[in-house]
């Protein structure tokens, strides 16, 4: 294959260089070690820590979100906002050079606040919600590793410190959808997960590999420095392998399968890590590679392709499913592929996209939340056709969630409008045909966003009660479970004016992120692509709104070609098991059988007629001793003989 | 502490411990058992004081000794270490007590004699270190040999259902292809200039084609013993009906013969050959790899299934010998550490399960996790480890292996990444059938499930725990020792690690 690369002359990008770690931010180490520690000590003290073990998961995580504001603060202050620092020599083998490293920088720093904040919240949350569960130490010695995990992902200065965080947050994220392990469908939504995840990290493995078959580092500073030198080729195929990645992570098409069947775990799960964090690693890795991807201009439109496909996809499967927390999932899959269509566009609209994970990281994780909220007031029920009329009795629960469903959908001036609007904007601005393509799915996307997240909104909290019989009076939740709602609603409505303005400031001080960006033309005139998107979002809500406001059936209702399809998720599931499963399976036995007859008859006869006769490995109760008796005979003879023979100077 | 003959003694000194042992009265099992479980601490203690007293910038060799044995056909008791035996003896140093603290009562459901049975483990011990402390070609034959003897006995009279097939089955194998060497060992005396001296031997001018024979007979040897495919239908047998802690260290060290037979005879005494066969070699390897991994997925016995897992490691450890660069061979010769590691503990787990439950079989489990959750939450751990999880050793030597692998030949190392799939796919699955999902209720009327881990058993698994997590995060102490090692192999073979495609970094930072 390296022979017919040609090597393009392209223009070597700027020298990129990271600043050493000093001071303060020299210890930057802790923001993983601290979680790491606590998640060792509440799963390896056992029931001896069941009495306090969730508040030391709580106060953890709110000392690395403390640690991570104090980092941030000091980073503004400095001149090279990007510091490195070298823990301790990993791998060295020859010219592979892998230190433990860590790299504190802008995009580094958002996901840090991110991860902690939201994480803090969320953990202070789970507290409630697991209360009455015997899991409840456990549960938290698992969330706190996945913290560490994701921290240690963001926090890398290479990408070999990358895959390590990668690998650790998909178990964390096995271990915690599994975390019912008594359950059947849990294990197996487990597995599934993992099992796809190791498919999208096969191909950032092999990623890895080609920098180093290329370029001999795996350290972000000198990949990115040296990016300029690889041929057009290996940009395209090194990128397509870091996208396998991030669409494993992300539940991007065409590895999206897994993250609906991850709500099988309990929903803080869903909310931290199937919502808020570790499913936008994807983006982050993007982001983080962007003079890669900005280097191939097909790579770039596989990316931008692959959001485009997703975020449809997502929302037409998240309008057809009636469980609440599948609902959001799909959401989930269809917001992210907002964000890979942005860090597809590349230039600008990167820091756009990391604009939108922040604000989804909020309102979806408040909606998720909500969910348990309301899913503990209602026996667990998470049919949306069994809810209806909640708001009058979960005031906090609707009110903060209705904050999050306008932000969600772009109402302005909630942070949804602030985050995704000029996404769809820079869609239209592809300068070619194309703007039309995906500028036309971001706006399609925005309309059924609308849409769908009206209709869970209208069931869960108005109209008529559907409830099932055992409910009598569903109640609001704890405090304990409400003062995270309220926090995290305030910040899906105020900090989208906030974040839209001065996040992509900030985020120009990252490698590869600043600096001028070409822009083409947009198609159609900005403010006319502002209404556009209003007209979808208000056009798909009404619809919504009045369809549902009076409930719905409760039964499943005979649907038509697109609605079963989607019901059916679209047949990705049905293609996945008729193309992977059921012949991986056949294959397996196949195997098993030609093993112990062909391979091994084969080879058994040989072995035997050599060992002394077949016969003596049928009637072994019998023959054993004899057989090899005569085994320690041939082989002494064996030895005499031939030292005979070179006595005698037969052989020489 | 240099000039202390570390090798001869090591490996005389668990013989003389088995002829103690053996020798104590049948009716006082306990005492055997302590007195070998004392005695293999001896030899870990020495172990670590070898480890110590070896100099990583030293010679290649170190602790030589050579004393005569048949002088007419230049035959020597030569012992000698470099960084790739040496780590291998620490391995034997440090599983042999803990398979003896974790056979304490294997041996009792047997009609054999207790300390017969731990008599014999010793004497494993013995052969164990001799052959991979050998620097003389005839005694390392000697050694490959012998070892059969007591694990035969172990696999053949101490092991479960269909125990006696197996170990026949095991013993006919190894010595088809110890005769295959046998041949190889003797024309290579005579090519060599009558001398069985490793370093004698390294320098010698053999002609090509004779070179390519000889290296055929040395290498089909080893590949039954590794095994690798297609010569490895005998390891699910003698695995799956061996002792737990007999298995552990069947397949966490006597398997590793082969391949540290292949790193120290055949790359560097037979360079031209080895390059000659390396495609092949790549081939065998990256089949292994997914052969071994697809029947793993479809096995339901417990041993079987580790067996096959470990089929598809050795896989990834031919490829790592064969792809001949630095990455990929110390990645080959940690792999061969961090399996013995993961893949002991693996064995010991499921023993431990086994044992509870009175049978090998996947399907008699089901929910196991909630009787017995520490049990469950190690055999994960194994299990995590066997995947090569990052922060598990093992990650470390795959890591390096493919890496290596890729420079030197990207479709072979690329095949051979699509593995970890598959890894994830046979242990998730094994865990979920066991551990998982809704509890069988034929576990809970078996007394032995409702007893978690004993001290004992957690003394047994908490070292290895220990030192997987270490090594896993800061490998660097064992692969300075095993990096020089691996480099002279290379340059033995006379290949040099690729320079990177587009030139180094550093030069086009400027």
């Amino acid at each position: 294959m390296d022979e017919i690369l040609t090597y393009a002359a392209a223009e070597p990008t700027g020298a990129v260089t990271f600043a050493p770690a000093s001071g303060l931010l020299g210890s930057v180490w802790l923001l993983v070690a601290i979680p790491l520690v606590s998640a060792a000590i509440l799963l390896l003290l056992g029931r001896r820590a069941d009495r306090w073990g969730h508040w030391l998961g709580v106060g953890a995580i709110g000392a690395a979100f403390v640690l991570g504001l104090t980092y941030f603060l000091q980073l503004r202050g400095l001149e090279n906002k990007q510091v490195q620092l070298s823990l301790w020599q990993f791998i060295t083998v020859g010219d592979l050079k892998v230190d433990f490293g860590l790299l504190f920088d802008p995009l580094a720093a958002v996901f840090v606040l991110l991860i902690t904040g939201v994480g803090f919240l969320i953990h202070l949350y789970a507290v409630e919600y697991m209360a009455h569960d015997e899991g409840r130490r456990r549960f938290f010695g698992y969330f706190n590793l996945f913290v560490a995990a994701m921290l240690l992902l963001v926090l890398g200065n290479n990408y070999v410190m990358l895959y390590f965080g990668w690998e650790g947050v998909g178990l964390a994220s096995y271990l915690l959808i599994s975390f019912w392990y008594g359950r059947p469908s849990a294990a197996t939504a487990g597995k599934k997960a993992f099992l796809m995840n190791r498919v999208g990290d096969a191909g950032l493995a092999i990623g890895i590999f080609v920098l180093f078959a290329q370029l001999g580092t795996t350290q972000y500073d000198e990949v990115f420095s040296g990016v300029g030198a690889l041929s057009q080729t290996t940009v395209l195929v090194l990128g397509l392998l870091l996208l396998l990645g991030a669409t494993g992570k992300s539940g991007q098409f065409p590895l999206q399968a897994w993250l609906p069947d991850a709500m099988e775990g309990p929903t803080p799960v869903s909310a931290l890590i199937h919502a808020a964090t570790m499913v936008t690693a994807g983006v982050y890795l993007i982001a983080r590679s962007n003079p890669i991807f900005s280097a191939n201009a097909t790579l770039q439109l596989v990316v931008v392709s692959v959001g485009a496909v997703t975020l449809l996809m997502g929302c037409l499967i998240g309008a057809a499913k009636d469980d609440i927390k599948r609902v959001l999932a799909w959401s989930t899959v269809s917001q992210i592929g907002y964000m890979f269509l942005g860090v597809g566009l590349g230039g600008g609209a990167y820091a756009l996209a990391i604009v939108h994970l922040l604000a989804h990281g909020f309102f979806k994780a408040n909606m998720f939340l909500g969910a348990g909220s309301v899913m503990h007031g209602m026996n667990d029920q998470v049919d949306i056709r069994r809810f209806g009329n909640l708001a009058k009795y979960m005031k906090v629960t609707w009110l903060t969630f209705m904050m999050c469903w306008l932000a969600i959908i772009g109402i302005p001036p909630l942070s949804g409008y602030f985050s995704k609007e000029p996404i769809i904007a820079t869609a239209f601005e592809r300068g070619d045909w194309t703007s039309w393509l995906f500028g036309g799915a971001a706006l399609l996307g925005a309309g059924l966003t609308a849409f769908y997240m009206t209709r869970l909104f209208v069931l869960t909290f108005h109209g008529p009660a559907r409830w099932t019989e055992d409910i009598e009076h569903p109640h609001e939740s704890p405090k304990l479970m409400t003062i995270p709602l309220i926090l995290l609603a305030i910040g899906s409505v105020g900090a989208g004016f906030l974040l839209s303005t001065s996040v992509p400031d900030w985020l120009t001080a990252t490698a590869g992120l600043g600096g001028e960006h070409p822009e083409h033309e947009p198609v159609l005139a900005h403010w006319l692509i502002t209404a556009l998107s209003l007209l979808v979002t208000v056009l798909g809500a009404g619809l919504a709104w009045m369809l549902f406001r009076n409930g719905t059936a409760t039964e499943p209702q005979p649907a038509g070609v697109l609605v079963t399809a989607a019901r059916r998720n679209l047949y990705t599931d049905a293609f996945n098991e008729a193309v992977f499963e059921k012949p991986g399976i056949f294959l397996t036995r196949a195997l098993v059988f030609l093993d112990n007859r062909g391979v091994d008859g084969l080879v058994n006869g040989l072995a035997a007629a050599v060992g002394g006769g077949s016969g003596r490995l049928r009637r072994l109760q019998t023959g054993f001793v004899r057989s090899y008796a005569t085994s320690i005979l041939t082989g002494a003879l064996l030895v005499v003989a031939a030292f005979l023979a070179v006595q005698a100077g037969w052989l020489a | 502490m240099s000039n202390f003959p570390f090798l001869s003694v090591l490996t005389v000194a668990p013989l003389v411990g088995a002829l103690v042992v053996a020798l104590l009265p049948r009716r006082s099992p306990d005492l055997a058992k302590l007195v070998a479980f004392a005695w293999s601490l001896l030899v870990l203690v020495l172990s670590v004081a070898m480890w110590i007293a070896f100099q990583v910038d030293g010679d290649r060799f170190q602790f030589r000794e050579s004393y005569a044995w048949i002088p007419n056909w230049g035959v020597n008791f030569t012992f000698a270490a470099d960084g790739i035996a040496l780590v291998m003896l620490m391995l034997i140093a440090i599983l042999v007590p803990l398979v003896i603290l974790a056979s304490w009562h294997d041996a009792e459901s047997s009609k054999r004699s207790v300390p017969v049975y731990f008599a014999l483990l010793l004497v494993l011990e013995c052969t164990m270190i001799g052959v991979f402390a050998a620097a003389d070609v005839f005694l390392f034959y000697v050694f490959f040999e012998v070892m059969l003897v007591p694990m035969y006995f172990l696999i053949g009279s101490y092991g479960g259902h269909q125990r006696q097939y197996a170990a026949v089955k095991f013993f006919l194998y190894s010595l088809v292809g110890g005769l295959f060497m046998l041949a190889a060992v003797i024309g290579l005396w005579v090519v060599g200039g009558k001398t069985f001296d490793w370093q004698a031997l390294s320098q010698a001018e053999i002609p090509t084609d004779t070179a390519r024979w000889l290296f055929l007979g040395f290498f089909l040897a080893f590949a039954i013993k590794a095994p690798f495919f297609p010569f490895h239908t005998w390891l699910p047998d003698a695995g799956g009906a061996a002792p737990a802690g007999a298995a552990a260290l069947l397949v966490g060290v006597l398997d590793k013969v082969g391949t540290f037979g292949i790193l120290r005879y055949c790359l560097p005494l037979f360079p031209e050959a080895s390059k000659w066969f390396a495609p092949w070699a790549l081939a065998l390897g990256v089949i292994g790899i997914i052969y071994a991994a697809l029947l793993a997925v479809g096995q339901n016995d417990l041993k079987r299934l580790v067996s096959y897992t470990s089929i598809a490691h050795f896989g990834f450890i031919g490829v790592g010998i064969f792809a001949f660069t630095t990455q990929a061979g110390t990645g080959a010769v940690l792999y061969m550490l961090n399996h013995g590691l993961a893949t002991g503990l693996l064995f010991l787990v499921v023993g431990m399960l086994i044992a509870r439950r009175g049978s090998a079989l996947i399907s008699d489990f089901g929910g196991a996790g909630k009787l017995v959750p520490v049990l469950a939450g190690v055999l994960f751990f194994a299990g995590l480890a066997s995947l090569a999880l990052p922060g598990t050793a093992p990650f470390i030597s795959e890591f390096l292996v493919l890496i290596g692998t890729f420079t030197t030949n990207k479709p072979v190392a690329v095949i051979a990444t699509l593995g970890i799939i598959l890894a994830a796919a046979y242990v998730l699955w094994m865990v979920q059938r066991t551990t998982q999902g809704t509890l069988n209720p034929a576990l809970t009327e078996v007394d032995g499930m409702r007893r978690d881990l004993s001290l004992r058993e957690k003394v047994v698994v908490a070292p290895l725990i220990a030192l997987i997590v270490l090594l896993g995060f800061y490998p660097k102490p064992v692969t300075d020792v095993i990096n020089p090692a691996v480099k002279a192999t290379m340059q033995d073979v006379g290949r040099t690690d690729p320079a990177p495609e587009v030139g180094s970094v550093q030069e086009a930072a400027k």
